[in-house]
């Protein structure tokens, strides 16, 4: 059985079926938008920090189930951490998804292991990881990325036509 | 679970020899025994392959083909004296043939060979456009074009001013007619149209909207890339300017594809890419070019997927256009039905007539979510935007999910994906 068969497991359809922090956080004092013009999906990631810390977290948007269980398991992650400690998260999850970095060695993101399998479907990659690119991006106050654009890392030439 | 199990499920096949005593004029297994790539498992699932419509499976003989001919014919055309350039260069001219005598081309010199269905319009856009199409004409596309077919004549639009006028589609993806016709007017220069939509699977009544611009001096470009591999394409019969159509949609490789085009309008034109096998004589003063359709044919082309193509062409007229159409039509016809009964699940796109494209969305699931959990089961669909963005914002859709069938899919592979569907849809509940 392939790693990815689990892939869709409960605690991801359980996410994707009642996503926590959904919404906008009022007064948030750091936005940001995500596109994946392969497939239109699109989220916003609002925050607010209070000095160094999240204080709250909320996303919106629409998208795939993978998608959707990888923002809602992000805010609920990095709710109350600092912004250095949510980069490791970003920089973790990453690795974690693009194959970079083995499950076990995951310190900092807990049960976001489950996305571990999704490097077998390079396709889905970008799934998962346009929610924490969606946070950086508010953290460094760009207001909008996307998952083609020349800047961002997870840039790949991938065959849509 | 067996394909066996799946086969009691089926409706039963009309051309059943056993039932009948006749011989079947179209056997699905016999087909299938062609295509070695049909045999595969995927997830230790057996392959159900739905997604022709991007690129359809090639046959062991088009495969022999290829060998034979890198194994004992190659050489490069039109060039040398020697024995392989001969033999490479009159199989090359051979399948020039063959792909003639597929689409009823009056000529062979009509038939250009291109590197597929988007470099075939580009040429058109560049040879045609660039010369005849100025500042303030138009050009009349439709709704349901792939993006092939849109953004070349909007680069051509932005260098030269020209205007760009969409014919809109009704809630079953039909093209509306009387629509089309009132866009014509004086400055109307050029008409470019699909066969067949590859995101909803709608036959356009081409023919008409051929005479129609036709009776008002227009040209008119057809993109044939969906309709060549489902049913017999005659283009003298059209009466079209430009058909222009893909190898590997019609069990061939990739990389080649025919531009078709009258011969009084290619002479016409400018050519698209400079290069050898394009010129008659070159100096540093003046180059003239050869004759079409070599004029449009620059450089050394892709010889083993050009003859392979013909191969492919003989490999689909031996089976029958019309058998394919068949026997596509009735699996399109079960397929349909079947999604039908399924709540919640709704099919973009009831043209009246249909090829074999079912496109698909469920209610609250994302359509990659599908298309990764069908791939779980052996199932390739596509899911997304189909190159057609258009036609996905006029059904305020980002995405669906594409079945699309060959003639060598079957029965069972419908109730298979049906499965599928449902086991989504359990997953998702």
């Amino acid at each position: 059985m392939a790693i990815y068969t689990s892939l869709y497991q409960e605690v991801i359809l359980e996410h994707n079926k009642k996503p926590r922090n959904y919404g906008a956080v009022t007064n948030a004092s750091h936005h940001a938008d995500g596109h994946n013009p392969l497939c239109g999906d699109h989220i916003s990631v609002t925050l607010e920090m209070n000095a160094e810390n999240i204080s709250a977290i909320a996303f919106a948007g629409e998208s795939c189930a993978i998608c959707k269980a990888s923002a809602s398991m992000m805010t609920v992650a990095v709710k109350g951490k600092s912004r250095a400690d949510a980069e490791t998260m970003i920089q973790e999850f990453r690795d974690m998804v693009t194959g970079k970095l083995e499950v076990a060695a995951a310190q900092h993101i807990g049960r976001l292991s489950v996305f571990a399998g999704i490097q077998e479907l390079p396709m889905r990659v970008k799934c998962a990881v346009l929610p924490w690119h969606t946070l950086h991006a508010a953290f460094a106050a760009q207001a909008t990325i996307s998952t083609e654009a020349d800047a961002d890392p997870m840039h790949a030439p991938l065959g849509n036509a | 679970m067996s394909f066996a199990s799946h086969q009691i499920a089926s409706p039963p096949v009309k051309n059943n020899a056993a039932l009948t005593g006749v011989a079947p004029a179209f056997d699905v297994e016999r087909v299938r025994a062609d295509f070695p790539i049909l045999k595969l498992q995927v997830h230790n699932k057996p392959l159900v392959y739905l997604d022709n419509a991007a690129s359809s499976q090639m046959p062991q003989t088009v495969i022999e083909r290829w060998v034979r001919y890198q194994t004992t014919q190659h050489a490069n055309i039109n060039r040398a004296v020697h024995h392989l350039s001969e033999v490479a260069t009159s199989e090359f001219e051979e399948a020039r043939r063959k792909l003639q005598h597929f689409i009823n081309a009056r000529e062979e010199r009509e038939v250009i060979f291109t590197s597929g269905t988007t470099d075939a319009i580009n040429l058109v856009m560049h040879g045609y456009g660039r010369k005849f199409i100025g500042a303030g004409d138009e050009i009349v596309l439709t709704t349901l074009e792939h993006h092939a077919n849109i953004v070349p004549w909007q680069m051509l639009a932005e260098e030269k001013g020209a205007k760009i006028r969409v014919v809109p589609i009704n809630d079953a993806g039909e093209l509306l007619i009387n629509e089309y016709e009132k866009l014509f007017n004086e400055r109307t220069k050029f008409v470019g149209v699909m066969h067949v939509s590859n995101a909803l699977g709608t036959i356009n009544p081409v023919k008409q909207m051929i005479a129609f611009a036709h009776a008002r001096g227009v040209p008119v470009l057809v993109d044939g890339a969906q309709a060549v591999p489902h049913m017999k394409i005659n283009v003298q019969d059209l009466d079209c300017d430009f058909y222009a159509f893909s190898g590997h949609k019609m069990c061939g490789p990739t990389g080649i594809g025919i531009l078709y085009g009258k011969a009084a309008l290619l002479e016409k034109m400018q050519p698209f890419k400079g290069g050898g096998d394009m010129i008659a004589t070159v100096t540093f003063a003046k180059t003239t070019y050869n004759t079409i359709p070599h004029k449009f044919e620059a450089g050394t082309p892709p010889i083993a997927a050009a003859i392979s193509l013909g191969a492919a062409a003989d490999y689909l007229s031996g089976i029958g256009m019309e058998h394919i159409a068949a026997h596509e039509h009735a699996l399109l016809d079960y397929a349909t039905e079947q999604i039908n009964r399924l709540p919640g699940v709704r099919i973009i796109g009831n043209a009246k007539h249909k090829a074999a494209v079912l496109s698909f969305v469920i209610e609250g699931i994302h359509p990659h979510d599908i298309g990764t959990l069908l791939n779980q089961d052996g199932i390739a669909v596509r899911t997304g935007h189909h190159c057609a963005q258009p036609v996905m914002q006029r059904y305020q859709v980002a995405a669906t999910s594409r079945a699309s069938f060959a003639f060598y899919n079957t029965f069972a592979e419908v109730d298979a994906l049906i499965a599928g569907i449902r086991n989504v849809q359990k997953l998702f509940s």
